[in-house]
C-alpha cells in the first residue's frame, strides 16, 4: 500500500494538484495497480536483455538538412499568451 | 592567487557542453543559427507538438563522434538516447534526449600543457549527445517571464571530466585545450560569449588527511568566459576551507556566478530532490558504431593540437609561446606550413634565396603570421586565412624579399598592407610605390664615390679618429639614395672605400 | 441506400460516375447529424471540410487517367489524428481547444489519395481504456445496444462504423485499442505490425507499442487500406523499410492455425468460447492445419502491460503544461501552480492514474523493481512468440473473452483495461500484426437481451501481415458475420 504521502510527492513530481479526496482514491487504485503487477516479482528474468523497442532497427538518421518551418503562424496561434514573439509565463523564480 | 591553504586539496571536475557545428537540430529540421527575433528557428517538433516524433541528425552524431575520438575515448559499439524529465519552460516536452548510461564516448583523456612545460593528464568520464533547451528571459521588476525557443532543439555534447584539477589555471588551460580540440575537428565554434560552449564546474575540498573524494560538491553555473570560470573556482576554495576550517561541511548546492559582484550566489535550492526518471527513448533506434565506420572518422581526424604543439617546436624550432598562439586557430597553422613550404621551393629555385638561412625564414613568416596577418585579419572580421587576399606564395616571397634585404622592414609593412587589402605580388606592389631597396654593389659603390668627392673634409676627419664622421658619410649616401639603400651593404662599402 | 456499402462497391460507384464525391459526402454528414445523437461516435464533425475535400475529389474524378483507391470515398478519423487546422482533442480537456499546425503523415496520405474526411471520433482519453468512458466528451454508444460499451479506446471509430456513419474510419491500438472495439461492435480491424505505418501526428499515448490501423466491414477493405496506410516514414524513425503490397488470397490450404491454449482464459463467456470453436472449425474446412499451441507467459503481459504503458505515457503527457498550446489554468498563482492546476483540470481520473503510476514505476529506486524488470519479461513474451510461430502460420484465439459489457461497469474498475484487453496486449507488446473479424454473436453473462456480436483474431509474424489477411479472407468468404447490422 501506498502511503498518501508518497502518492502526494508522486503528484508534485508529475506535476498534478490533487485534491483530497483524489489523493486518497489515487491511493487505492495505485495500490491497486501495483498489487495487480506483483506476481511480476517471481519471474525469473536472469539471462534475459531489456527489450524497449521490437523494431530491431539500428541508426536511422536524417541529412542535416535545414527547412524553415512555414507554418509557425499556426503554431502560436494555440499559445495560451504570447508577447513580442515570446510564449509568456508567469515568472520563473 | 592559487595559493591553498597548508594541507587542503580542492578537487575540481568540470561538465562542458558544447554546441556541435550543424545546419538544422539535433532531432529535426528547424535552421541552427543566430535569429534577429524570438522563436523563428522553431518547428512543430521544436515546441513538441503532440504527436510529433525525433529523428536522429547524422551529422550531429559524427562530429560527437568526432570529438570522443579527439578526446581519446572509447566508441562503443552501441549506444542510446534516454529521456530526462523536468519541468520547465524551456523545455517544451517536459523532458530532455539526453544520453543515460550509454553516452556514445566513454573514458577519454586530454593531455594540458602547464605553463612550466609540465603535461596534465585529464580524465574524461564520458561524453553524450543530447538536445538543448531554449531561453528564459526575465524582464527585470515584470511578474513574468518569456520564453524563446530558437536554441531549443539544438545539438549538444556534454562532456564531464574526472574530478582531476586541483586550480583554477589548470582547469582554464584545460577548458582552452578543450576548446582548442573540438574547433579543430569541426565539432564546435565553442565560443563562450556566444554560449556555444558552456562550463559548469563541480568544485569540492578535501581536508587535510583524507582520502578518496570529499562527501559534497558545489556546481556553479551560469559561466561564460575563461576568466569567469577561473575566477569562481577562486572564490568557491576559500570559501569552503573556511566553513572546513570551522569544522563544518559545505551544502551540497548549485551556485550561480554572480559577474557583476564577482561572488557565487546559492540558486534557490529545489524543494524536492531531483528524480529526472530516465528511460530509453521508444521513438529513437540504438546507434551502432561499425569499425568502418570508426575507421573512417580517425581517417579524417586532423592532426590534434598537442601532436602539432610537439611537431612545430621539433620541425621549426618555433619558441613555446609562438607556438601556443599559432595553434590556437587550426587554419592558421595550416596556413603557415604553406607560407613554409613555399619558402622551401623558393630557396631550391632561387639563386639568391639558397644563401638565406631557412631557419629564419620560417621564424621570420611565424612572426609575421602572428602580428601583421593576425591583425588584419582581425580588423577585417576574417576567421580564415585563406580567404584573405595574401596567398601563401606571396606571402613567403615578401618574407624572402625581406631576408634578403630587398625591401627595408618598414617598407614591407606598408606593401603588406597593399597586399592584404588589393591582393597582387610583392615585388611589383613594392616597385609601384617605389620602395625597392638598393642592394646592388655597383649603384651602391658609384654613390658613394660621389660623395666622398663631395665631402673631402668628412673623409679626412674620418681618416684623423673621428668616428661620427662615418656616420654623417652614411647619412649623406642614404640621402642620395633616396633613403632606399641596404643599410647594412652602403655600411660594408663605405668601411671598405675609407680604408 | 450507400451505408455499409464495401470501398470496391463506392470505387465503382464513384469511377463509372453513379454518385458524385459530393453527394456520397453530404449523405454521410447527414446520416452522422441525424443519427449520431444515439451514438456519440463524433467529437467533430468536419462538414466545410469535407465538401471542400469532396469537390476537390469530383474535379479529380472528372479528368481522364486512373483514380486512387480512395479518391472520393470518406472517412472517419480517430480524434487522434493530428489535422491542420482541425480542432484535435485525444478526448481530453486539456486539448479541448487544440488546433494542430499540421498534419499526421497518414491524414497526409489520405489527403494525396483525394479522400474525404467526415469528421473526428471519439476515443477513451488519450485512448487510455477500452471503453470510450474516459472520454471528455461522454462515452459512445454500441450500436447493437446503446446501453452498452463499444469498447475502446477506438470506440468511436467503431461505433461510427457499425452504425453506418462512414465506410471506414482510422484507428489506433496501443493493447487491443483496435481487436477490442472492433470485436465487441462487430466490424472488421487491423493491427499492423509496429512500424508497418507511421505513428508521426497520432497523439502518442505509449511510443513502444502505438500502432495506427483502421477499422472496415471486411478483411478485403483492410488490404486496401494497408496498402494505402503502409510504408518507411523519414518522419518516424520507427517505422519499417518492408514494402506493402498485400495481395487478395483466401486460399488457405495448408495453412497452419495455431490455437493458443493460454488464450481459453478461465472467466471466458461460454457463448463466446461456442463461436470462436466453431469459427476454427471452420478454417479447418477450408484446409488450414489446426494445431494447440502454448506461449506460457502469455498471463503476465498484461502485467507487464500495465507498468510499461503508464511509464511511457507519463512521459508522454508531459508536453500537456498549458505554456505553448492547450488548457491554461486561469486560476494559477505561480508557475508551480500553472503546470499543477492545468494539469489537474485537464486531466481524466484515468490519464491522472497512468501518470502516477508511470511517475511511480519510473522513479529512483522504483526503476529496476518494475520498469526494467517489466521490460525483461517483455523479451521472454517477444521469445515466446517467435518460438510458436516457427510451429504456425498464425494464430487464431478471441479478440474479447466477453461481449460488450454495459456502460459505467468499467468506471469502477482501475484494472478494467488490463483485464478486457488481456488477449490483444501480448502479441501488441511483441509489436505483432492482426486482424479481428465477427464471427457470430452471443448472450452476454449479464443477463442482457442482445445478443451482441463476438470477435475472432488471427495474429502473425512480425511484418507478416499477408497471412493473417489471408486468413481472415478466406473466413469471411465462407461466413457472412462481417454482413450482419444493427438493426436502425
Ligand atoms: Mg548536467
Ligand atoms: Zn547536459
Amino acid at each position: 500500500m501506498l502511503t498518501l504521502d508518497e502518492v502526494k510527492k508522486l503528484g508534485s513530481l508529475a506535476r498534478i494538484e490533487l485534491s483530497s479526496e483524489e489523493l486518497e482514491q489515487m491511493q487505492k487504485d495505485l495500490s491497486a495497480i501495483l498489487d495487480y503487477v506483483e506476481e511480476l516479482k517471481s519471474v525469473d528474468v536472469s539471462g534475459l536483455e531489456v527489450l524497449s523497442q521490437v523494431t530491431g532497427l539500428v541508426n536511422v538518421q536524417r541529412q542535416d538538412e535545414p527547412k524553415l518551418c512555414d507554418f509557425r503562424d499556426d503554431i502560436f496561434a494555440n499559445a495560451p499568451e504570447m508577447k513580442d514573439g515570446y510564449y509568456k509565463v508567469k515568472a520563473i523564480l | 592567487m592559487d595559493e591553498v591553504k597548508d594541507g587542503y586539496k580542492p578537487v575540481i571536475g568540470l561538465e562542458i557542453h558544447v554546441q556541435l557545428k550543424t545546419k538544422s537540430k539535433m532531432f529535426g529540421p528547424a535552421p541552427m543559427g543566430e535569429a534577429e527575433e524570438a522563436n523563428v528557428n522553431i518547428d512543430e517538433i521544436v515546441t513538441g507538438e503532440p504527436g510529433v516524433l525525433p529523428v536522429v541528425n547524422k551529422e550531429a552524431v559524427r562530429l560527437g563522434v568526432m570529438a570522443g575520438l579527439a578526446l581519446n575515448c572509447t566508441i562503443p559499439e552501441f549506444s542510446k538516447f534516454d529521456r530526462k524529465h523536468y519541468f520547465y519552460p524551456d523545455l517544451p516536452k517536459g523532458y530532455q534526449i539526453s544520453q543515460y548510461d550509454e553516452p556514445i564516448a566513454q573514458k577519454g583523456y586530454v593531455n594540458v600543457t602547464m605553463p612550466d612545460g609540465r603535461i596534465k593528464r585529464v580524465g574524461i568520464t564520458r561524453a553524450h549527445l543530447e538536445e538543448d533547451a531554449g531561453k528564459n528571459v526575465h524582464p527585470e521588476g515584470l511578474p513574468y517571464s518569456l520564453v524563446d525557443y530558437n536554441r531549443a532543439g539544438a545539438p549538444l555534447l556534454e562532456i564531464v571530466t574526472d574530478p582531476d584539477l586541483e586550480t583554477a589555471e589548470e582547469a582554464r588551460l584545460f577548458l582552452e585545450e578543450l576548446q582548442r580540440i573540438v574547433r579543430y575537428v569541426g565539432a564546435s565554434d565553442a565560443d563562450m560569449e556566444k554560449g556555444s560552449m558552456r562550463c559548469e564546474p563541480n568544485i569540492s575540498v578535501r581536508k587535510p588527511g583524507e582520502e578518496g573524494l570529499p562527501k559534497y560538491k558545489v556546481e556553479v553555473k551560469n559561466i561564460n568566459s575563461f576568466r569567469f570560470a577561473e575566477a569562481a573556482i577562486n572564490y568557491e576554495i576559500p570559501r569552503q576551507i573556511e566553513i572546513l576550517e570551522q569544522g563544518g561541511m559545505p551544502k551540497q548546492v548549485t551556485m550561480g556566478w554572480n559577474e557583476k559582484e564577482s561572488v557565487t550566489v546559492e540558486q534557490r535550492s529545489k524543494e524536492e530532490a531531483n528524480d529526472y526518471r530516465y528511460f530509453p527513448d521508444p521513438d529513437l533506434p540504438v546507434l551502432q558504431f561499425t569499425p568502418e565506420y570508426l575507421d573512417d572518422l580517425r581517417s579524417r581526424m586532423p592532426e590534434l593540437p598537442a601532436a602539432k604543439r610537439v611537431r612545430f617546436a621539433e620541425e621549426y624550432g618555433l619558441k613555446p609561446a609562438d607556438i601556443d598562439t599559432l595553434i590556437n586557430s587550426k587554419t592558421l597553422t595550416y596556413y603557415f606550413e604553406d607560407v613554409v613550404s613555399e619558402l622551401r621551393e623558393w630557396q631550391t629555385s632561387d639563386d639568391a634565396a639558397k644563401k638565406l638561412d631557412i631557419q629564419k625564414l620560417i621564424s621570420k613568416a611565424a612572426n609575421w603570421c602572428l602580428q601583421d596577418f593576425s591583425a588584419a585579419l582581425n580588423s577585417a572580421n576574417l576567421k580564415d586565412p585563406y580567404e584573405s587576399r595574401v596567398s601563401p606564395e606571396n606571402f613567403a616571397e615578401l618574407i624572402v624579399m625581406i631576408e634578403n634585404g630587398t625591401i627595408s622592414g618598414s617598407a614591407a609593412k606598408t606593401v603588406f598592407k597593399v597586399m592584404f587589402e588589393k591582393g597582387g605580388e610583392p615585388d611589383n606592389i613594392m616597385q609601384d610605390l617605389g620602395l625597392a631597396q638598393v642592394s646592388d654593389e655597383g649603384a651602391i659603390e658609384a654613390i658613394i664615390d660621389q660623395v666622398l668627392a663631395e665631402n673631402a673634409k668628412a673623409v679626412a676627419d674620418y681618416k684623423a679618429g673621428a668616428e661620427k664622421s662615418f656616420g654623417f658619410l652614411v647619412g649623406q649616401t642614404m640621402k642620395a639614395l633616396k633613403g632606399q639603400g641596404n643599410p647594412g651593404k652602403v655600411n660594408e662599402l663605405l668601411r671598405k672605400k675609407l680604408l | 441506400m450507400f451505408e455499409y456499402l464495401e470501398l470496391s462497391e463506392l470505387r465503382n460507384l464513384l469511377d463509372t460516375k453513379q454518385i458524385s464525391s459530393v453527394e456520397l459526402t453530404k449523405y454521410f454528414l447527414h446520416r452522422i447529424k441525424s443519427l449520431d445523437e444515439k451514438y456519440n461516435s463524433f467529437v467533430t464533425v468536419t462538414e466545410d471540410v469535407a465538401l471542400a475535400q469532396a469537390a476537390q475529389a469530383d474535379e479529380f474524378l472528372a479528368s481522364p487517367g486512373e483514380n486512387p483507391a480512395l479518391c472520393g470515398i470518406p472517412y472517419a478519423a480517430k480524434d487522434l489524428f493530428c489535422t491542420k487546422g482541425v480542432r484535435t482533442t485525444a478526448s481530453s480537456k486539456i486539448l479541448d481547444n487544440y488546433v494542430p499546425p499540421y498534419d499526421a503523415t497518414v491524414i497526409t496520405k489520405l489527403k494525396e489519395q483525394k479522400s474525404v474526411l467526415l469528421g473526428k471520433t471519439n476515443l477513451d482519453q488519450f485512448a487510455h481504456g477500452s471503453s470510450t468512458e474516459t472520454s471528455a466528451y461522454g462515452p459512445s454508444k454500441n450500436p447493437w445496444d446503446t446501453s452498452r460499451i463499444p469498447g475502446g479506446s477506438s470506440g468511436g471509430s467503431t461505433a461510427a462504423l457499425a452504425a453506418g456513419l462512414c465506410p471506414w474510419a482510422l484507428a489506433t491500438e496501443t493493447g487491443g485499442s483496435i481487436r477490442l472495439p472492433a470485436s465487441l461492435c462487430g466490424v472488421s480491424g487491423w493491427k499492423p505490425t509496429y512500424g508497418r505505418v507511421s505513428r508521426y501526428g497520432c497523439i502518442a499515448m505509449a511510443s513502444s507499442l502505438d500502432s495506427m490501423g483502421a477499422v472496415a466491414y471486411s478483411v478485403k477493405d483492410l488490404i486496401i487500406l494497408a496498402n494505402v496506410l503502409s510504408g518507411q516514414d523519414p518522419k518516424d524513425s520507427t517505422t519499417g523499410h518492408k514494402t506493402a503490397n498485400f495481395t487478395v488470397n483466401s486460399d488457405i490450404k495448408g495453412l497452419r492455425i495455431g490455437i493458443p491454449r493460454e488464450y481459453f482464459i478461465e472467466g471466458m463467456e461460454a457463448g463466446v468460447k461456442a463461436k470462436i470453436e466453431e469459427a476454427i472449425k471452420e478454417m479447418e474446412k477450408l484446409g488450414a492445419v489446426i494445431k494447440e499451441v502454448s506461449v506460457p507467459h502469455t498471463r503476465y503481459g498484461s502485467l507487464v502491460y500495465a507498468i510499461v504503458c503508464p511509464a511511457e505515457i507519463a512521459s508522454n503527457l508531459s508536453r500537456y503544461d498549458g505554456i505553448r498550446y492547450g488548457l491554461s489554468s486561469k486560476e494559477a498563482k505561480s508557475l508551480y501552480e500553472v503546470y499543477a492546476k492545468t494539469r489537474d483540470a485537464g486531466f481524466g481520473d484515468e490519464a491522472k492514474r497512468r501518470i502516477l503510476t508511470g511517475t511511480y514505476v519510473l522513479s529512483a529506486g522504483y526503476y529496476d523493481a518494475y520498469y526494467k524488470r517489466a521490460q525483461k519479461i517483455r523479451r521472454l513474451l517477444v521469445n515466446e512468440f517467435e518460438e510458436v510461430f516457427k510451429e504456425v502460420d498464425v494464430l487464431a484465439a478471441p479478440s474479447s473473452p466477453n461481449v460488450a459489457v454495459a456502460i459505467g461497469e468499467a468506471a469502477s474498475n482501475p484494472l478494467f483495461g488490463y483485464i478486457a484487453d488481456q488477449l490483444n496486449i501480448p502479441s501488441s507488446l511483441a509489436g505483432l500484426p492482426a486482424v479481428s473479424v465477427p464471427c457470430g454473436f452471443a448472450a452476454p453473462s449479464d443477463g442482457g437481451s442482445t445478443h451482441m456480436p463476438v470477435g475472432l483474431q488471427f495474429m502473425g509474424p512480425q511484418w507478416g501481415e499477408q497471412a493473417v489477411f489471408n486468413a481472415g479472407l478466406a473466413y469471411q468468404s465462407v461466413t457472412d458475420w462481417h454482413k450482419q447490422r444493427p438493426k436502425a
